[in-house]
């Protein structure tokens, strides 16, 4: 019973821990930028599905595509207004670029999650599932919202995966991520790939953000944790590696359900912050990290 | 890097106004103008403590909040547990011990490290340290915080002298040692490890140093913070948005500046106490000033004081 309680909840949250994780990593591996606005940007898609959902009365469908399109709307807002200045100013020294991308995509995620907190207030909100009802499978009663979450998660990464390895400019953004000044000689645009990568990352973000409202709400409150929570995935997966990150989100997803069940939901982060520190310490590219 | 001398010494310029004008408050301020500059000094010395390990050994930490929160959660127990038998004193010093000690333990992996996975150990040691506090609520007061029964005083006249001398002292060591040869090799670390390293300096034994340094300023001044305040709490010690107003205030103010930090950290916590009245904007806006200083001045409020002719 609880056995499959966890592996049912945990597969849940674990694919969409990973859908947040690989947007957060292809970004890393193509363009170097960690994008702390990460948490910011889902939530923002979620608060804008929940509002056109309840404010402006739209179906649950029209709703998400509203996020979808207000999440990849913000994220190119991040490409344009925080990281492609820093990487093209002449004023920054190389060296302390990535610190001042850091810097400002934080900056960048505190101004939408308080304007969200301004317009929106603090409280927590939940969107309408678009799956409705409850599925009894294995002796366990669970949402059936939960089993749409994990497969729109799982085609959303196969898509990912279908767009990177078998079409053109899929493979452009692989090659980028491997070498790009080879793929500047061979007359693609960079800087157009590094957009390309941002506006998946927004439909990556959005779509998550989306799922987790509907499965466990969002506030402002949850942006530092989500985050911190694709951070700390992402670097025990290994920086860049997309694969990596899908094997520690559920690592990650796991550890978390499991301890809520079986000690307490107050402890939830703490043996997977435990075993990032094991990493960090052992290990400090992730497990399957380039350095 | 030449500059002239004129130039090099305008942060110490910039620091001796701020330390006329610092001393003419007392006579003019009211308690509570007082008690904000109190806050915002030791604000200033975690600012500083920062801009040592980032402008200067080119490690950006996103985790100053874990050794202030060390140092201040460290001497808050002990004051608590010990209180009428130890000296409070004695209790800050065990704090900035103890930020010290974590210090190390962190820096000693972190540094093998570079770049973001440095960030990154910091960050989650933020994260474990409030995870730790909330688990040890008997100890350290969990979410409600840590009263302590000693406070350094209850003049709001001594305490704004303790914490303006605090932050005087603090800066003087922290500038005179980014000046020094060690300061020079930190920043030569900072920007080219490798050719540094072929100089024959030991870049991560420099750095370590430049680390021990920082962690002993945020903890004394921590430990130092929890004595003003009587309480400790993960809100004003641990929490990743104080971090986040640390580095706003060392990036704002300028970095690699030591003194900049300083006036960033003043500036943002004024700042943040005149906007007030806005309620939930205030945070909103000093976000967005201090990102368009962020990307319109990199070299912060200091470098715009020192104007174009900085650039080498």
């Amino acid at each position: 019973m609880l056995l499959w309680q966890i592996l049912i909840d945990g597969f849940a949250i674990s694919a969409l821990y990973a859908l947040g994780a690989t947007g957060f990593t292809l970004i890393f591996g193509v363009s170097g930028v960690l994008n702390l606005s990460h948490g910011a940007i889902m939530v923002a898609a979620a608060v804008a599905a929940w509002a056109l959902a309840g404010l402006l009365g739209a179906g649950p469908w029209t709703a998400a595509l509203g996020g979808i399109a207000i999440g990849v709307a913000l994220a190119t807002l991040t490409y344009f207004v925080t990281v492609r200045p820093i990487q093209r100013s002449p004023r920054v020294a190389e060296a302390e670029k990535e610190i001042f991308i850091l810097t400002a995509t934080l900056l960048w995620g505190i101004i939408i999650s308080e304007t969200i907190a301004y317009f929106f207030t603090n409280n927590a909100k939940t969107v309408l599932p678009i799956v409705e009802g409850v599925v009894n499978w294995a002796g366990v009663r669970t949402p059936s919202n939960e089993y749409f979450t994990a497969a729109v998660c799982w085609i959303a990464i196969g898509l990912l995966w279908v767009l990177v390895n078998r079409t053109r400019h899929g493979k452009a953004l692989l090659a980028a991520s491997m070498n790009p000044r080879g793929v500047t000689l061979l007359g693609i645009e960079l800087s157009r790939i590094h957009l390309a990568v941002w506006l998946i990352y927004g439909v990556l973000a959005s779509v998550a953000g989306i799922l987790l409202g509907m499965f466990l709400g969002v506030s402002s409150y949850s942006v530092g944790p989500l985050t911190a929570s694709a951070f700390s995935i992402v670097v025990l997966g290994g920086l860049g590696s997309v694969s990596g990150s899908l094997i520690a989100a559920y690592v990650v997803g796991y550890l978390e359900t499991a301890t809520a069940y079986l000690v307490s939901p107050a402890y939830r982060t703490i043996p997977a912050l435990l075993l990032l520190v094991v990493v960090m310490y052992l290990r400090p590219q992730g497990l399957f990290g380039r350095r | 890097m030449a500059r002239p001398a004129l130039l090099r010494s305008r942060p110490v310029v910039a620091g001796l106004v701020i330390l006329v004008l610092g001393c003419c408050v007392p006579l003019v301020g009211s308690g509570y103008v007082l008690g904000l500059l109190t806050v915002a000094f030791y604000t200033a010395v975690f600012a500083m403590a920062w801009d040592l390990l980032f402008g200067f050994a080119g490690e950006v930490n996103f985790g100053p909040t874990f050794l202030i929160g060390l140092g201040a959660y460290t001497a808050g127990i002990l004051d608590a547990r010990l209180a009428p038998n130890v000296s409070l004193w004695l209790c800050i010093l065990a704090g900035a011990a103890a930020a010290v000690i974590g210090g190390v333990v962190l820096a000693l992996p972190a540094l093998r490290v570079r770049g973001p996975y440095f960030g990154l150990t910091t960050l989650v040691a933020v994260l474990m340290l409030q995870n730790m506090v909330v688990v040890f609520a008997g100890l350290t007061g969990g979410e409600i915080g840590l009263s302590v029964p000693d406070v350094m005083s209850v003049s709001a006249t001594a305490n704004y002298w303790i914490a303006f001398g605090f932050m005087v002292l603090s800066a003087a060591i922290l500038y005179g040692l980014s000046r020094s040869p060690i300061g020079l090799v930190l920043q030569a670390s900072g920007q080219d490890p490798v050719q540094a390293g072929a100089l024959g300096f030991n870049v991560t034994k420099h750095k370590l140093f430049a680390f021990i340094v920082s962690a002993f300023f945020s903890g004394l001044a921590g430990a130092l913070m929890v004595f003003y305040m009587g309480t400790a709490s993960v809100g004003t010690f641990v929490d990743i948005s104080v971090g986040v107003q640390i580095i706003v205030a060392a990036v704002l103010g300028g970095r690699r500046t030591v003194i900049g930090a300083a006036i960033g950290a003043v500036f943002l916590i004024a700042m943040g106490e005149a906007l007030r009245p806005l309620g939930e904007l205030a945070t909103l806006i000093v976000s967005l000033l201090a990102l368009l200083v962020v990307l319109f001045f990199p070299d912060g409020i200091l470098g715009m004081l020192q104007g174009r002719s900085r650039r080498d």
